[in-house]
Protein backbone atom coordinates (compact mmCIF):
# COMPACT_ATOMS: atom_id res chain seq x y z
CA UNK A 1 0.00 0.00 0.00
CA UNK A 2 1.08 3.10 -1.15
CA UNK A 3 0.69 6.58 0.27
CA UNK A 4 1.05 9.63 -1.55
CA UNK A 5 0.29 13.41 -0.18
CA UNK A 6 -1.50 15.65 -1.90
CA UNK A 7 -1.71 18.57 0.14
CA UNK A 8 -0.10 19.57 3.38
CA UNK A 9 -1.19 21.33 6.14
CA UNK A 10 0.07 25.05 4.24
CA UNK A 11 -1.70 24.05 0.87
CA UNK A 12 -4.77 23.54 3.08
CA UNK A 13 -4.62 26.30 5.09
CA UNK A 14 -4.50 28.56 1.56
CA UNK A 15 -7.17 26.91 0.11
CA UNK A 16 -10.11 26.76 3.03
CA UNK A 17 -8.93 30.89 3.15
CA UNK A 18 -10.10 30.82 -0.44
CA UNK A 19 -13.56 29.01 0.43
CA UNK A 20 -13.78 31.82 3.25
CA UNK A 21 -14.05 34.41 0.97
CA UNK A 22 -15.66 33.00 -1.71
CA UNK A 23 -18.46 32.42 1.01
CA UNK A 24 -18.21 35.95 1.86
CA UNK A 25 -18.80 37.13 -1.95
CA UNK A 26 -22.02 35.21 -2.37
CA UNK A 27 -23.94 35.29 1.70
CA UNK A 28 -23.01 39.26 2.72
CA UNK A 29 -22.93 39.16 6.57
CA UNK A 30 -24.28 35.75 6.59
CA UNK A 31 -27.34 36.75 8.30
CA UNK A 32 -29.45 34.78 6.18
CA UNK A 33 -26.47 32.02 6.06
CA UNK A 34 -26.26 28.67 8.28
CA UNK A 35 -22.97 26.46 7.41
CA UNK A 36 -24.07 22.82 8.07
CA UNK A 37 -20.60 20.37 8.53
CA UNK A 38 -21.83 16.59 7.93
CA UNK A 39 -20.45 14.11 10.82
CA UNK A 40 -18.12 12.76 11.22
CA UNK A 41 -15.46 14.25 9.14
CA UNK A 42 -17.18 17.47 7.33
CA UNK A 43 -17.08 19.06 10.59
CA UNK A 44 -13.44 19.92 11.00
CA UNK A 45 -13.81 21.51 7.78
CA UNK A 46 -17.13 23.25 9.01
CA UNK A 47 -15.22 24.47 12.46
CA UNK A 48 -12.21 26.00 10.38
CA UNK A 49 -13.98 27.63 7.78
CA UNK A 50 -16.02 29.12 10.56
CA UNK A 51 -13.33 30.15 12.99
CA UNK A 52 -11.70 32.11 9.97
CA UNK A 53 -15.10 33.88 9.27
CA UNK A 54 -15.17 35.01 12.57
CA UNK A 55 -11.60 35.53 13.38
CA UNK A 56 -10.14 37.15 10.45
CA UNK A 57 -13.28 38.51 8.57
CA UNK A 58 -15.40 39.62 11.84
CA UNK A 59 -18.73 37.83 10.67
CA UNK A 60 -20.39 38.37 14.01
CA UNK A 61 -23.72 35.33 14.95
CA UNK A 62 -22.05 32.74 12.41
CA UNK A 63 -24.76 29.76 12.77
CA UNK A 64 -23.08 26.68 12.71
CA UNK A 65 -24.38 23.48 12.92
CA UNK A 66 -23.17 19.87 12.64
CA UNK A 67 -25.49 17.25 10.56
CA UNK A 68 -25.16 13.29 11.47
CA UNK A 69 -27.15 11.52 8.19
CA UNK A 70 -26.25 7.88 9.72
CA UNK A 71 -29.98 7.31 9.56
CA UNK A 72 -30.63 8.55 6.32
CA UNK A 73 -28.29 6.45 4.40
CA UNK A 74 -29.17 4.34 1.42
CA UNK A 75 -27.04 1.73 2.57
CA UNK A 76 -28.30 0.56 5.52
CA UNK A 77 -28.49 -3.54 5.62
CA UNK A 78 -26.42 -3.52 2.70
CA UNK A 79 -22.77 -3.21 4.15
CA UNK A 80 -20.87 -5.68 6.02
CA UNK A 81 -19.89 -3.18 9.19
CA UNK A 82 -22.92 -1.43 10.97
CA UNK A 83 -23.31 1.69 11.00
CA UNK A 84 -22.56 4.12 14.13
CA UNK A 85 -24.52 7.22 14.46
CA UNK A 86 -22.77 10.18 15.61
CA UNK A 87 -23.99 13.24 17.44
CA UNK A 88 -26.19 16.26 15.34
CA UNK A 89 -25.89 19.50 16.29
CA UNK A 90 -28.61 21.80 14.95
CA UNK A 91 -30.13 24.92 17.79
CA UNK A 92 -31.66 26.34 15.24
CA UNK A 93 -34.23 26.28 12.36
CA UNK A 94 -33.32 26.78 9.02
CA UNK A 95 -36.32 27.66 7.53
CA UNK A 96 -35.97 30.26 4.31
CA UNK A 97 -32.05 29.96 4.93
CA UNK A 98 -29.54 29.60 2.45
CA UNK A 99 -27.82 26.40 3.83
CA UNK A 100 -23.97 25.58 3.17
CA UNK A 101 -23.60 21.73 3.70
CA UNK A 102 -19.71 21.39 4.39
CA UNK A 103 -17.69 18.02 3.57
CA UNK A 104 -14.20 17.12 3.45
CA UNK A 105 -14.41 14.87 0.27
CA UNK A 106 -16.87 14.33 -2.33
CA UNK A 107 -17.02 11.14 -3.67
CA UNK A 108 -20.28 9.17 -4.91
CA UNK A 109 -22.18 12.18 -3.53
CA UNK A 110 -24.68 9.34 -1.69
CA UNK A 111 -23.83 11.39 1.68
CA UNK A 112 -24.56 14.54 0.29
CA UNK A 113 -28.16 13.20 -1.19
CA UNK A 114 -28.78 11.62 2.24
CA UNK A 115 -27.99 15.16 3.88
CA UNK A 116 -30.72 16.57 1.68
CA UNK A 117 -32.88 14.39 2.69
CA UNK A 118 -32.06 14.63 6.38
CA UNK A 119 -32.23 18.61 6.22
CA UNK A 120 -35.76 18.62 5.53
CA UNK A 121 -36.39 17.39 9.38
CA UNK A 122 -35.30 21.07 10.22
CA UNK A 123 -37.19 23.20 7.68
CA UNK A 124 -37.33 24.15 4.03
CA UNK A 125 -34.30 26.38 3.21
CA UNK A 126 -34.46 28.94 1.06
CA UNK A 127 -31.13 27.33 -0.92
CA UNK A 128 -28.63 24.88 -0.25
CA UNK A 129 -24.79 25.03 -1.90
CA UNK A 130 -21.84 22.48 -1.02
CA UNK A 131 -18.58 23.18 -0.25
CA UNK A 132 -16.21 20.38 -0.18
CA UNK A 133 -12.18 20.46 0.88
CA UNK A 134 -11.81 17.63 -1.96
CA UNK A 135 -13.56 16.93 -5.40
CA UNK A 136 -13.13 13.43 -6.97
CA UNK A 137 -14.15 13.61 -10.12
CA UNK A 138 -15.30 10.50 -12.54
CA UNK A 139 -16.34 9.09 -9.63
CA UNK A 140 -19.80 10.55 -8.99
CA UNK A 141 -22.91 8.04 -8.31
CA UNK A 142 -25.25 11.00 -8.24
CA UNK A 143 -26.12 14.07 -10.26
CA UNK A 144 -24.58 16.10 -7.32
CA UNK A 145 -21.75 19.01 -7.83
CA UNK A 146 -20.36 21.14 -5.53
CA UNK A 147 -20.94 24.80 -5.00
CA UNK A 148 -17.61 25.97 -3.48
CA UNK A 149 -14.76 23.03 -4.33
CA UNK A 150 -10.95 23.07 -2.61
CA UNK A 151 -9.09 20.81 -5.14
CA UNK A 152 -9.94 19.15 -7.58
CA UNK A 153 -8.71 15.59 -7.55
CA UNK A 154 -8.73 12.69 -10.35
CA UNK A 155 -8.16 9.83 -8.21
CA UNK A 156 -9.20 5.71 -9.71
CA UNK A 157 -11.54 3.37 -7.58
CA UNK A 158 -9.21 1.82 -6.02
CA UNK A 159 -7.22 4.57 -4.41
CA UNK A 160 -8.73 6.62 -1.51
CA UNK A 161 -8.64 10.33 -0.53
CA UNK A 162 -7.35 10.61 3.13
CA UNK A 163 -8.12 13.69 4.94
CA UNK A 164 -6.67 14.07 8.58
CA UNK A 165 -6.59 16.86 11.13
CA UNK A 166 -4.42 17.91 13.66
CA UNK A 167 -7.58 17.75 15.93
CA UNK A 168 -7.36 13.90 15.64
CA UNK A 169 -4.15 12.84 14.20
CA UNK A 170 -1.01 14.59 14.26
CA UNK A 171 -0.95 17.09 11.40
CA UNK A 172 -3.01 18.92 8.69
CA UNK A 173 -2.72 16.79 5.42
CA UNK A 174 -4.20 15.18 2.36
CA UNK A 175 -3.37 12.19 0.95
CA UNK A 176 -4.07 9.33 -1.67
CA UNK A 177 -3.56 6.07 -1.01
CA UNK A 178 -3.65 2.91 -3.18
CA UNK A 179 -3.71 -0.32 -2.29
CA UNK B 1 -17.65 0.42 14.48
CA UNK B 2 -20.17 -1.74 16.87
CA UNK B 3 -23.01 -4.41 17.13
CA UNK B 4 -25.27 -6.18 19.29
CA UNK B 5 -23.65 -9.44 20.76
CA UNK B 6 -26.94 -10.89 20.19
CA UNK B 7 -29.85 -11.67 17.37
CA UNK B 8 -32.91 -11.26 19.46
CA UNK B 9 -33.71 -8.62 22.58
CA UNK B 10 -35.20 -11.74 25.03
CA UNK B 11 -34.22 -10.82 27.94
CA UNK B 12 -31.08 -8.24 29.90
CA UNK B 13 -29.95 -11.72 31.07
CA UNK B 14 -28.17 -12.21 27.54
CA UNK B 15 -26.39 -8.54 26.88
CA UNK B 16 -23.46 -7.62 27.71
CA UNK B 17 -22.43 -3.88 29.26
CA UNK B 18 -20.94 -3.38 26.05
CA UNK B 19 -24.17 -4.08 24.10
CA UNK B 20 -26.03 -1.54 26.75
CA UNK B 21 -24.08 1.23 25.82
CA UNK B 22 -24.25 0.61 22.39
CA UNK B 23 -28.12 0.81 22.86
CA UNK B 24 -27.89 3.83 25.04
CA UNK B 25 -25.81 5.95 22.83
CA UNK B 26 -28.04 5.00 20.41
CA UNK B 27 -30.78 6.21 21.93
CA UNK B 28 -29.12 9.81 22.57
CA UNK B 29 -29.18 9.67 18.59
CA UNK B 30 -32.96 8.79 18.48
CA UNK B 31 -33.96 11.20 21.47
CA UNK B 32 -32.46 14.35 19.18
CA UNK B 33 -34.55 12.96 16.07
CA UNK B 34 -37.73 12.82 18.24
CA UNK B 35 -37.45 16.11 19.39
CA UNK B 36 -37.18 17.62 15.64
CA UNK B 37 -39.58 19.82 13.89
CA UNK B 38 -40.00 16.30 11.76
CA UNK B 39 -39.95 13.46 14.05
CA UNK B 40 -39.16 11.12 11.83
CA UNK B 41 -35.95 8.76 9.97
CA UNK B 42 -36.13 6.55 6.68
CA UNK B 43 -33.40 3.73 7.74
CA UNK B 44 -36.36 1.07 8.11
CA UNK B 45 -38.27 1.33 4.99
CA UNK B 46 -38.26 -1.68 3.98
CA UNK B 47 -39.03 -3.35 7.15
CA UNK B 48 -42.08 -5.17 8.57
CA UNK B 49 -42.54 -5.29 12.33
CA UNK B 50 -45.52 -7.23 13.64
CA UNK B 51 -46.21 -6.37 17.14
CA UNK B 52 -48.36 -9.43 18.55
CA UNK B 53 -49.79 -8.75 22.40
CA UNK B 54 -51.51 -11.64 23.83
CA UNK B 55 -51.31 -9.47 27.09
CA UNK B 56 -53.26 -6.12 27.45
CA UNK B 57 -50.76 -2.99 27.28
CA UNK B 58 -51.21 0.47 26.42
CA UNK B 59 -47.59 2.42 27.28
CA UNK B 60 -45.58 -0.07 25.68
CA UNK B 61 -47.56 -1.07 22.63
CA UNK B 62 -47.68 2.78 22.12
CA UNK B 63 -44.25 2.97 22.68
CA UNK B 64 -43.36 0.26 20.60
CA UNK B 65 -45.67 1.67 17.71
CA UNK B 66 -44.25 4.87 17.70
CA UNK B 67 -40.88 3.73 17.72
CA UNK B 68 -41.28 1.56 14.63
CA UNK B 69 -43.81 4.53 12.52
CA UNK B 70 -40.43 6.94 13.64
CA UNK B 71 -37.92 4.51 11.85
CA UNK B 72 -40.67 4.54 8.96
CA UNK B 73 -41.14 0.54 9.31
CA UNK B 74 -44.24 -1.28 8.25
CA UNK B 75 -46.42 -1.63 11.23
CA UNK B 76 -49.33 -4.62 11.46
CA UNK B 77 -50.82 -5.24 15.66
CA UNK B 78 -52.54 -7.97 16.62
CA UNK B 79 -54.43 -8.51 20.12
CA UNK B 80 -55.21 -11.86 21.33
CA UNK B 81 -58.44 -10.97 22.61
CA UNK B 82 -59.56 -10.06 19.24
CA UNK B 83 -57.83 -13.42 17.39
CA UNK B 84 -57.84 -16.89 16.44
CA UNK B 85 -55.97 -18.00 19.27
CA UNK B 86 -59.12 -18.07 21.11
CA UNK B 87 -60.16 -20.33 18.50
CA UNK B 88 -57.58 -22.86 19.87
CA UNK B 89 -54.03 -21.80 17.04
CA UNK B 90 -51.15 -22.56 18.85
CA UNK B 91 -48.32 -19.77 19.60
CA UNK B 92 -46.34 -21.20 16.95
CA UNK B 93 -48.77 -21.45 14.13
CA UNK B 94 -49.95 -17.85 14.89
CA UNK B 95 -46.57 -16.52 14.66
CA UNK B 96 -45.92 -17.98 11.02
CA UNK B 97 -48.78 -17.26 9.17
CA UNK B 98 -48.27 -14.15 10.27
CA UNK B 99 -44.54 -14.33 9.36
CA UNK B 100 -45.38 -15.74 5.55
CA UNK B 101 -46.48 -12.42 5.27
CA UNK B 102 -42.88 -11.42 5.17
CA UNK B 103 -42.78 -10.00 8.70
CA UNK B 104 -38.81 -8.83 9.18
CA UNK B 105 -39.30 -8.41 13.59
CA UNK B 106 -41.86 -9.73 15.90
CA UNK B 107 -42.50 -7.73 18.96
CA UNK B 108 -44.02 -9.67 21.01
CA UNK B 109 -45.78 -9.52 24.97
CA UNK B 110 -47.15 -12.91 26.35
CA UNK B 111 -48.53 -14.08 29.21
CA UNK B 112 -46.48 -17.25 29.56
CA UNK B 113 -42.31 -16.89 30.77
CA UNK B 114 -40.36 -17.92 27.99
CA UNK B 115 -42.73 -17.25 25.38
CA UNK B 116 -39.79 -15.12 23.60
CA UNK B 117 -37.32 -17.46 24.17
CA UNK B 118 -39.25 -20.46 22.57
CA UNK B 119 -39.89 -18.41 19.84
CA UNK B 120 -36.93 -17.61 18.88
CA UNK B 121 -35.98 -21.44 18.34
CA UNK B 122 -39.03 -21.50 15.89
CA UNK B 123 -39.35 -19.09 13.87
CA UNK B 124 -37.38 -17.16 11.18
CA UNK B 125 -37.68 -13.41 12.21
CA UNK B 126 -36.05 -11.24 14.93
CA UNK B 127 -37.74 -11.55 18.30
CA UNK B 128 -38.11 -8.75 20.70
CA UNK B 129 -39.60 -9.45 24.22
CA UNK B 130 -42.42 -6.85 25.34
CA UNK B 131 -42.63 -8.94 28.75
CA UNK B 132 -42.82 -12.37 29.13
CA UNK B 133 -45.59 -13.04 32.28
CA UNK B 134 -43.28 -12.40 35.54
CA UNK B 135 -40.13 -13.04 33.77
CA UNK B 136 -38.46 -10.18 32.05
CA UNK B 137 -39.30 -6.68 30.50
CA UNK B 138 -35.95 -5.85 28.84
CA UNK B 139 -36.95 -2.60 27.02
CA UNK B 140 -38.10 -1.30 29.90
CA UNK B 141 -35.40 -2.12 32.21
CA UNK B 142 -33.36 -0.38 29.24
CA UNK B 143 -35.39 2.84 29.23
CA UNK B 144 -34.97 2.38 33.48
CA UNK B 145 -31.42 2.62 33.46
CA UNK B 146 -31.00 5.64 30.28
CA UNK B 147 -33.32 7.49 32.49
CA UNK B 148 -31.04 7.13 35.57
CA UNK B 149 -28.25 7.59 33.51
CA UNK B 150 -29.94 10.65 32.16
CA UNK B 151 -30.78 12.23 35.76
CA UNK B 152 -27.18 11.60 37.43
CA UNK B 153 -25.04 11.18 34.85
CA UNK B 154 -24.11 7.66 35.27
CA UNK B 155 -25.39 4.00 36.46
CA UNK B 156 -22.49 2.90 38.17
CA UNK B 157 -21.90 3.17 41.62
CA UNK B 158 -25.38 4.73 42.36
CA UNK B 159 -27.57 2.99 44.67
CA UNK B 160 -30.82 1.97 43.56
CA UNK B 161 -34.17 0.48 45.31
CA UNK B 162 -37.01 -1.82 43.44
CA UNK B 163 -40.17 -1.41 45.91
CA UNK B 164 -42.84 -3.08 45.81
CA UNK B 165 -44.03 -6.21 44.51
CA UNK B 166 -41.09 -8.47 43.13
CA UNK B 167 -42.41 -11.51 42.89
CA UNK B 168 -44.72 -11.25 39.80
CA UNK B 169 -42.71 -8.31 38.58
CA UNK B 170 -41.00 -9.24 35.11
CA UNK B 171 -39.50 -5.13 35.46
CA UNK B 172 -37.71 -5.85 38.68
CA UNK B 173 -35.97 -8.70 37.28
CA UNK B 174 -35.07 -7.34 34.34
CA UNK B 175 -33.92 -3.78 36.10
CA UNK B 176 -31.76 -5.91 38.80
CA UNK B 177 -29.96 -7.55 35.75
CA UNK B 178 -29.49 -4.14 34.43
CA UNK B 179 -28.55 -2.30 37.19
CA UNK B 180 -26.26 -5.11 38.34
CA UNK B 181 -24.28 -5.62 34.54
CA UNK B 182 -23.44 -1.34 34.85
CA UNK B 183 -22.34 -1.75 38.47
CA UNK B 184 -25.04 -0.37 40.18
CA UNK B 185 -25.96 -1.39 43.95
CA UNK B 186 -29.42 -2.85 43.94
CA UNK B 187 -32.26 -3.58 47.07
CA UNK B 188 -35.47 -4.36 46.68
CA UNK B 189 -38.28 -3.49 49.47
CA UNK B 190 -41.49 -5.17 50.00
CA UNK B 191 -43.81 -7.08 52.32
CA UNK B 192 -41.48 -10.98 52.52
CA UNK B 193 -44.52 -12.50 51.28
CA UNK B 194 -43.80 -10.59 47.73
CA UNK B 195 -40.00 -11.03 47.42
CA UNK B 196 -38.73 -14.21 46.22
CA UNK B 197 -36.95 -16.66 48.05
CA UNK B 198 -33.55 -16.63 46.42
CA UNK B 199 -33.39 -12.83 45.15
CA UNK B 200 -30.32 -12.50 47.18
CA UNK B 201 -28.49 -14.86 44.45
CA UNK B 202 -28.85 -12.25 41.92
CA UNK B 203 -26.15 -10.02 44.29
CA UNK B 204 -28.98 -7.52 45.83
CA UNK B 205 -29.96 -6.78 49.10
CA UNK B 206 -33.18 -7.00 51.07
CA UNK B 207 -35.08 -4.51 52.88
CA UNK B 208 -38.46 -4.72 54.48
CA UNK B 209 -38.52 -0.86 56.10
CA UNK B 210 -39.34 1.40 53.63
CA UNK B 211 -37.86 4.34 55.46
CA UNK B 212 -34.40 2.88 55.45
CA UNK B 213 -34.08 1.74 51.90
CA UNK B 214 -35.26 5.14 50.91
CA UNK B 215 -32.02 6.29 53.46
CA UNK B 216 -30.27 4.31 51.64
CA UNK B 217 -31.16 4.97 48.04
CA UNK B 218 -30.40 7.61 45.64
CA UNK B 219 -32.91 5.89 43.11
CA UNK B 220 -36.48 4.56 44.34
CA UNK B 221 -38.24 2.68 41.60
CA UNK B 222 -41.78 2.12 42.58
CA UNK B 223 -43.89 -0.70 41.41
CA UNK B 224 -47.59 -1.80 41.04
CA UNK B 225 -48.71 -4.49 42.59
CA UNK B 226 -49.78 -6.45 40.58
CA UNK B 227 -53.32 -8.18 41.82
CA UNK B 228 -54.00 -9.62 38.20
CA UNK B 229 -51.56 -11.75 38.86
CA UNK B 230 -51.97 -13.42 42.24
CA UNK B 231 -53.86 -16.07 43.20
CA UNK B 232 -53.58 -16.01 46.61
CA UNK B 233 -53.38 -13.22 49.48
CA UNK B 234 -50.21 -11.86 49.43
CA UNK B 235 -50.95 -9.38 52.43
CA UNK B 236 -53.62 -8.42 54.51
CA UNK B 237 -55.14 -5.13 52.95
CA UNK B 238 -54.60 -2.76 50.34
CA UNK B 239 -54.81 -0.30 52.89
CA UNK B 240 -52.02 -1.90 55.35
CA UNK B 241 -49.97 -2.14 51.91
CA UNK B 242 -49.57 1.27 51.39
CA UNK B 243 -49.49 2.22 54.72
CA UNK B 244 -46.19 0.21 55.13
CA UNK B 245 -44.58 0.09 51.56
CA UNK B 246 -46.67 3.48 50.39
CA UNK B 247 -44.12 6.66 49.35
CA UNK B 248 -45.28 9.80 50.44
CA UNK B 249 -44.41 13.62 50.75
CA UNK B 250 -44.34 13.07 54.57
CA UNK B 251 -41.77 10.19 54.33
CA UNK B 252 -39.42 11.83 51.05
CA UNK B 253 -39.53 15.11 53.62
CA UNK B 254 -38.54 13.59 56.25
CA UNK B 255 -35.86 12.11 55.11
CA UNK B 256 -34.24 15.05 53.50
CA UNK B 257 -32.00 14.35 51.01
CA UNK B 258 -32.86 14.43 47.04
CA UNK B 259 -34.15 10.27 45.81
CA UNK B 260 -35.32 10.08 42.31
CA UNK B 261 -38.85 8.84 41.78
CA UNK B 262 -39.28 6.12 39.01
CA UNK B 263 -42.37 4.42 38.17
CA UNK B 264 -42.77 2.33 35.13
CA UNK B 265 -46.54 2.51 35.40
CA UNK B 266 -49.37 2.18 35.13
CA UNK B 267 -49.79 3.86 38.39
CA UNK B 268 -52.30 3.41 41.76
CA UNK B 269 -51.75 6.72 42.63
CA UNK B 270 -52.56 7.09 46.21
CA UNK B 271 -51.34 2.99 46.92
CA UNK B 272 -48.07 2.65 46.10
CA UNK B 273 -47.52 6.42 45.54
CA UNK B 274 -49.17 9.41 46.41
CA UNK B 275 -50.37 11.97 43.59
CA UNK B 276 -47.95 14.45 45.42
CA UNK B 277 -44.78 12.34 45.13
CA UNK B 278 -46.01 11.34 41.58
CA UNK B 279 -46.41 14.76 40.34
CA UNK B 280 -43.29 16.40 41.72
CA UNK B 281 -39.89 17.46 40.85
CA UNK B 282 -38.19 14.87 41.69
CA UNK B 283 -40.39 12.39 39.84
CA UNK B 284 -38.63 11.18 36.30
CA UNK B 285 -41.78 9.16 35.48
CA UNK B 286 -42.86 10.97 32.37
CA UNK B 287 -39.36 11.28 31.15
CA UNK B 288 -39.38 7.26 31.24
CA UNK B 289 -41.92 7.80 29.30
CA UNK B 290 -40.22 10.03 26.51
CA UNK B 291 -36.95 8.05 26.59
CA UNK B 292 -39.26 4.59 26.00
CA UNK B 293 -39.46 5.60 22.32
CA UNK B 294 -35.94 6.62 21.66
CA UNK B 295 -34.83 3.49 23.81
CA UNK B 296 -36.87 1.03 21.46
CA UNK B 297 -36.09 2.69 18.32
CA UNK B 298 -32.52 1.90 19.34
CA UNK B 299 -33.15 -1.83 19.89
CA UNK B 300 -35.12 -2.03 16.79
CA UNK B 301 -32.48 -0.33 14.53
CA UNK B 302 -29.89 -2.32 15.66
CA UNK B 303 -31.56 -5.87 15.62
CA UNK B 304 -32.80 -4.74 11.87
CA UNK B 305 -29.28 -3.40 10.85
CA UNK B 306 -28.56 -7.83 11.62
CA UNK B 307 -31.02 -8.62 8.63
CA UNK B 308 -29.43 -9.00 5.38
CA UNK B 309 -30.83 -8.33 2.20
Amino acid sequence: MSKKALLNANEIQIILQRLACQLIENHNDFSETVLIGLQPRGIFVADRIADILRNEYGVKDLHLGYLDITFFRDDFRRRDEPLTATTTKIDFLIENKNVVLIDDVLYSGRSVRAALTALQSYGRPNNIELLVLIDRRFSRHLPIQPTYRGRQVDAINEEKVLVTWKETTENDGVFIESK
Amino acid sequence: MSKLSVEHLLGIKYLTEEDIQLIFETADQFKEVINRPIKKVPSLRDITIANLFFENSTRTKLSFELAEKRLSADVINFSASQSSVKKGETLIDTVNNILSMKVDIVVMRHPNVGAGIFLSKHVDAKIINAGDGTHEHPTQALLDSYSIREKLGSVKGKNVVIVGDILHSRVALSNIYALKLQGANVKVCGPTTLIPKYITSLGVGVETDIRKALEWCDVANVLRVQNERMDVKYFPSTREYSQLFGINKELLDSIGKEIVIMHPGPINRGVEITSDVADSDSSIILNQVENGVAIRMAVIYLLAQQIKR
